[in-house]
């Protein structure tokens, strides 16, 4: 009902109001005083806040690393949590700066929706979750079975290609919230359950006896997971684009949370650029010099957020796998700061 | 002296009636159209992809419950929105048959000189009408679901039947060549039973002779349909569920997102029925049923013939209303997954496509035209059974 009400909301807004310049987000970010991001809010790992309140996750830190290099302070962030159904109403509209919210990008979200994508902050696949009292070992094992899904997700189209191109049948049940589709496939409506493979170890650990499901090795899809911004202003896209460019710098290059301020003092030029020691990118952005240096100070490197949120040192557990530097075999690549 | 202002001479009134009417309509209309531009607008600055194009595309999502043919490879949004609105109009028809029938029932126990009866008819609308629906819906969807038993430990049913948390499997009738035969002598046996019928009544209206039509209507509507079953060479078999590996397969699936909400809306809306109904018959003068009780009618006859067609007047108009709650309130289908207009189409489609705007105005004009054929056709009826004055 929340989904249809912010649609309505929009459309509303859409129908009455005048278009107010969007052009301006860093602006308009700056005389508020906080950033407002779109965020999950109930994935374990990504976007969801912790028992005390306080926004963690993937893509939470996304944003508070955008936070840091413009107000070098990683909690002037307002979080708004958004389902699939009202993300992108949400970012079109103007309620959110940025949406970091596990989004797949694709190209008819990039062409017709009025928006753009920054960068690949998480390259993610499809696959699933099966009770292992089936004695299933394998995704092509599941013809004719019940697979709970929630609508409006890439998830949702990926299934039914899946299941067509494999020639099996299957018996969809679509719920609007992860939340109905997990519980659903807890108590047994379905056979399986599917979304991003990362989704997948988040959503089990939240199941009523962990142990009693396994995740399927197949996976299915290409979900290549990237923040979103309003098009029409590229300058506010640049700054989201690099934010996570730095990140993955700042990884390659030996930069962490701990040794930023010793790496202060580095005479490696490429360091030097990065943290602002040289040169005046954060200039060119809109910020100060400083705005790297400000980010990994904050949340740390790219895999440093990584490991924390869903990988080594959380419970998740997720390997690293297409998400390592391109130097160890993965797809994260910085590109170049100069 | 009171003065007393003089009327504007007729003529006069008119005009300026005229053109205040006229300029209301100017501003309604311009403000309609603006918005309009005004949308066009912003959704082409924003490049937002507008218009119905969208509608002929590939849906490629796949829909649990069709009552047309669908698939996700071939179908296109426009048929996933005619699947969700069939879906909406399955659940919206039954649940309003189930609950005028629950409805009526309740309303008229809640009347009843047993103490217990009255009493307990009181309690349901008191208990059921007071808790949220959406609240009822996902009572009644949790407890399908966690009741009933596994797949692998399925309750079997008598006819080849079985009963699960996935659902309620029935065996599916298959009708081979001739069985259209079965169906022509039905339908010629009810209308020569319809007639025999209005013939008894004016018999009846003439002589007093009471009518004796049910032994005909068997034989009309009932033994002859059987009769050409038989000649035709039994032209129907059944396809029976069978137990596949992960689910129950063949046969005809009833959903437990359908039953969960059919039973919801049904439940819910007979309180809100019960008390229409109820005040519809206190609204009969006791003077007629003690009239007709004067004239030897037995109680239910008191009922059937005389209270309940006078109480139809009362009743209608918000029996009406109760009708577009029960339609409208189907779409908290949401809620529990199953496929309704607002679940597919102003959900998958709608964020398939993006197209918020088309999407949200087309479901609002859809429930508006489902909405005003409703009052329609019920205040029709209404008139129909609105006294007539001779």
């Amino acid at each position: 009902m929340k989904r249809l009400a912010t649609a309505f909301a929009i459309a509303t807004l859409l129908t009455l109001g005048s278009q107010a310049a969007f052009s301006q987000t860093l602006k308009t970010v700056q005389d508020r005083g906080e950033l407002v991001c779109g965020a999950n809010g109930t994935l374990a790992g990504f976007g969801m806040p912790d028992p005390n309140g306080n926004w963690v996750g993937f893509d939470v830190d996304f944003c508070r690393a955008i936070a840091a290099a413009i107000f070098n302070d990683p909690t002037k962030v307002k979080f708004v949590p958004l389902t699939p159904g009202n993300r992108f109403t949400a970012l079109q509209s103007g309620e959110i700066d940025v949406l970091s919210r596990n989004t797949t990008w694709t190209m008819s979200r990039d062409t017709t929706l009025g928006i753009d994508f920054a960068a690949v902050t998480f390259y993610d696949g499809q696959g699933f979750m099966v009770h292992k009292s089936l004695k299933v070992n394998s995704a092509l094992e599941l013809n004719d079975a019940s697979v709970c899904v929630q609508q409006g997700t890439t998830t949702e189209l990926n299934l039914a290609d899946y299941f067509r191109s494999n020639n099996m049948s299957l018996k969809t049940v679509t719920f609007a919230t992860a939340d109905e589709a997990v519980k659903a496939y807890d108590s047994g409506r379905c056979d399986s359950y599917t979304t991003d493979s990362s989704g997948l170890y988040g959503e089990r650990l939240r199941l009523s006896d962990p142990d009693a499901n396994i995740v399927l090795p197949e996976i299915i899809s290409k979900e290549p997971l990237s923040p979103a911004v309003r098009q029409g202003d590229d300058s506010w896209e640049d700054l989201v684009r690099w934010t996570h460019e730095a990140m993955v710098d700042a990884e390659e290059l030996g930069v962490n949370q701990r040794n930023v301020d010793d790496m202060l003092k580095s005479s490696a030029p490429d360091i030097r650029r990065l943290l602002g020691v040289e040169d005046q990118f954060g200039q060119s952005l809109g910020l100060t010099n400083d705005w790297a240096y400000r980010i990994v100070k904050a949340v740390g490197n790219y895999g440093e957020s990584f490991e924390r949120n869903v990988g080594q040192g959380s419970p998740l557990k997720i390997a690293r796998g297409l998400n390592a530097l391109w130097t160890k075999g993965g797809l994260q690549y910085g590109l170049p700061i100069r | 002296m009171v003065e007393i202002a003089q009327p504007a001479p007729p003529g006069r009134r008119q005009w300026g009636n005229f053109a205040l009417q006229a300029a209301l309509l100017i501003v309604v209309g311009g403000l309609a159209y603006g918005a309009f531009v005004n949308a066009a607008y912003n959704l082409q600055k924003a490049n937002i992809a507008s218009g119905f194009r969208f509608w002929n595309n590939t849906a490629g999502f796949d829909i649990s419950q069709t009552l047309i043919a669908y698939s996700p490879s071939t179908s296109t949004f426009g048929q996933a929105f005619w699947v969700g609105l069939l879906n909406t109009l399955l659940v919206a028809s039954l649940g309003i048959v189930l609950a005028t029938v629950l409805g009526f029932t309740i309303g008229i126990a809640r009347l009843s000189r047993n103490w217990l009866v009255a009493r307990l008819a009181g309690g349901y609308v008191e208990l059921i009408r007071n808790i949220p629906l959406l609240l009822q819906i996902l009572f009644w969807y949790n407890a399908v679901l966690k009741a009933l038993p596994e797949l692998r430990s399925s309750i079997s049913l008598p006819g080849g039947a079985f009963l699960n948390n996935r659902g309620l499997f029935l065996p599916r009738p298959q009708f081979g060549d001739g069985f259209g035969d079965v169906l022509v002598a039905f339908l010629v046996g009810a209308a020569a039973t319809a007639a025999l019928r209005a013939f008894a009544r004016r018999r009846q209206d003439l002589t007093g002779a009471p009518p004796h039509t049910l032994p005909y209507a068997l034989a009309l509507m009932v033994a002859s349909p059987l009769l050409v079953f038989f000649l035709a060479g039994k032209p129907l078999t059944f396809s029976f569920p069978e137990m596949g590996r992960f689910n129950i397969l063949g046969g005809t699936e009833i959903l437990p997102e359908f039953a969960a909400l059919l039973l919801a809306l049904t439940i819910y809306t007979a309180a809100f029925i019960a008390e229409v109904v109820r005040a519809g018959l206190l609204a009969v003068p006791n003077g007629q049923t003690e009239a007709a009780q004067a004239l030897g009618l037995r109680s239910g006859s008191t009922l059937r013939l005389v209270v309940v067609p006078q109480a139809m007047r009362v009743i209608v108009p918000p029996l009406t209303s109760q009708y577009l709650n029960l339609i409208k309130n189907s779409s908290l289908a949401v809620a529990i997954g199953y496929p309704d207009l607002v679940q597919v189409f102003a959900g998958s489609v709608l964020n398939i496509t993006g197209q918020a705007v088309e999407v949200i105005g087309i479901t609002m004009a859809v429930y508006l035209c489902i909405s005003l054929v409703t009052s329609l056709l019920m205040n029709l009826y209404g008139r129909k059974v609105s006294i007539v004055e001779r």
